[in-house]
């Protein structure tokens, strides 16, 4: 599937406006060290499990919430959270 | 062209029906050295590897043989549209502790491996050929190297680096990683393969020793005498390890397609004598016996038996092991031999593994509540770097499934009378990376 990560300041806008691509949230494993902060910040798409670790739901960020995603992955103390546009 | 087509039809005709890999072994202890192995095979054809292997590689359908299972012309053909020369690596880190396929192919055969690397360097025009091995096999490939330097046959130098004794040192990201000397430990890779950017930053192909040894063949015999033997989507042959039927475990080569019960010398009543097969490695499948008696050698029945042929590892359980000690202790094996990077992984595997000791050795400590062995597993598939904790959790809720009536035992009635017996499945002591 091809996918392109997004930046945090990008000026484009997201998904909703690019009819082929969809905006999502993807968390490296290896550098997450569960702080917690992008469940309190983005409760819509990231939960966290029983160890504090996110669990990511996949589906489609709309452009509504995309501020707030934006906002959880500047606000990772771990730079662990990134956005990313996969082809549909 | 019609040079060719003759020259090929000459080829074909030496073409070896079966056993393919292991046809230069006069015995099963023998070793081919370079003498035999030109003998036997004929010269590395390096020419035709540059114009036309890839396609053969597309037509004869050969798919990696280290565990993915992915076709093996279209990661080349990946790998050569990349934007700088690649590094290749013939990997032979075979950390699975049931399989013993690649480290019998470098033993005996082990110019076949290099003469899949040579001609994967020609092919993509490689910058760098890597032949990753566990330290003791470095000498051994270093001397056929050298033997090989001599005769001038390979268009490109090869090295030789040691491959450090984990279960993770293989998987393909770590493989990256010890080579950009970093320690063996997977890495999240996110949006951008290895066969994009690898080692050094260059596009790198990772492929099993087997695999290379294939491409071999199919460069000297072509794409359609490669698949004149196997199933629909798995074609050729493939070295196994079984574990079980004899004293030690035994490599063989198989025609993708035979029956289990023909490879394995199975009859009905063995389901008495064995409680179930392990198919792939430690993170593969269980299944009961009596479906591994319908079953046939191939990727596809596998994957719809919720397994996969993975390595080649067939270990069959004999009915004196108590499983669910055995699955105890290879699931804390793979905890162990977890990198500790992932958060997911690292806590669930030390759940996983504790629930299950518990079970085997303490039952009643549960005091009446099935322990969430199930939705831990759940909890953890796909959710880290490498997919080693989607390996333990089909590893695990395969065998709750094909060993439920021992695990039923366990949970009402105490331990079986099994299991405090030494342990029947190899878990190695842990010796790779420190926490």
């Amino acid at each position: 599937m091809e996918a392109r990560r997004v930046s945090v300041q990008g000026a484009r806008v997201n998904g909703a406006s690019l009819p082929r691509w969809r905006l999502t949230l993807v968390v490296d494993p290896t550098s997450c060290d569960g702080r917690g902060v992008c469940a309190e910040l983005f409760p819509e798409r990231v939960t966290m499990d029983r160890w504090g670790y996110p669990i990511i739901d996949d589906e489609e960020i709309p452009l509504v919430l995309s501020d707030h995603a934006r906002r959880a992955v500047a606000a990772c103390p771990r730079l662990a959270l990134h956005l990313v546009e996969r082809r549909r | 062209m019609r040079a060719r087509l003759a020259s090929s039809t000459a080829t074909l005709s030496q073409a070896p029906a079966f056993p393919r890999l292991l046809s230069a072994l006069e015995s099963p202890d023998s070793v081919v050295d370079l003498e035999a192995h030109l003998a036997h095979w004929g010269a590395l054809p390096l020419r035709s590897a540059r114009s036309t292997l890839l396609d053969e590689l597309d037509s004869s359908g050969l798919r990696g043989h280290g565990g993915a299972w992915f076709p093996v012309g279209k990661k080349w053909r990946g790998i050569r549209d990349g934007s700088r020369r690649p590094v290749v690596v013939a990997n032979g880190s075979e950390s699975e502790p049931a399989s013993r396929k690649d480290a019998f192919l470098l033993t005996h055969s082990p110019h076949l491996v290099l003469d899949g690397a040579s001609l994967a360097a020609a092919t993509l025009d490689a910058h760098r050929v890597v032949v990753f091995v566990p330290l003791r096999h470095v000498d051994c490939v270093s001397r056929c190297i050298q033997a090989r330097n001599r005769s001038g046959i390979d268009p490109v130098k090869i090295e030789v680096i040691a491959a450090a004794d984990a279960y993770l040192s293989g998987q393909e990201t770590a493989v990256v990683h010890a080579l950009n000397d970093g320690a063996a430990v997977p890495t999240f890779v996110g949006l951008q393969s290895i066969r994009e950017r690898g080692v050094r930053g260059r596009p790198t192909l990772v492929q099993n020793v087997e695999s290379l040894a294939h491409v071999a063949m199919i460069s000297r015999y072509g794409g359609q005498w490669f698949r004149s033997v196997g199933t629909a989507d798995s074609l050729g042959t493939m070295l196994v390890t079984i574990t079980g039927r004899r004293a030690e475990p035994v490599v063989v080569e198989a025609p993708l397609g035979v029956a289990f019960r023909d490879l394995l010398h199975l009859a009905t009543e063995d389901t008495h004598r064995y409680w179930g097969a392990l198919l792939g490695g430690y993170g593969g499948g269980w299944l009961p016996l009596s479906l591994i008696l319908e079953g046939n050698l191939s990727e596809e029945w596998a994957r719809q038996q919720n397994s996969s042929l993975g390595a080649g590892v067939i270990a069959l359980l004999p009915r004196s092991c108590c499983p669910l000690a055995e699955v105890a202790r290879v699931v804390r094996y793979m905890e162990q031999q977890g990198a500790g990077q992932c958060g997911p992984c690292r806590f669930g595997l030390a759940d996983i593994a504790g629930h299950l000791e518990l079970l085997a050795f303490r039952p009643d400590s549960f005091s009446g509540r099935f322990p969430p062995i199930l939705e831990l597993c759940n909890l953890i598939d796909g959710r880290g770097a490498c997919r080693h904790p989607d390996g333990v959790a089909r590893f695990v809720r395969t065998a709750l499934t094909v060993f439920q009536d021992d695990v039923d035992r366990h949970f009402r009635r105490g331990p079986c009378d099994a299991v405090n017996r030494p342990a029947y499945l190899p878990t190695p002591s842990p010796n790779g990376w420190s926490r």
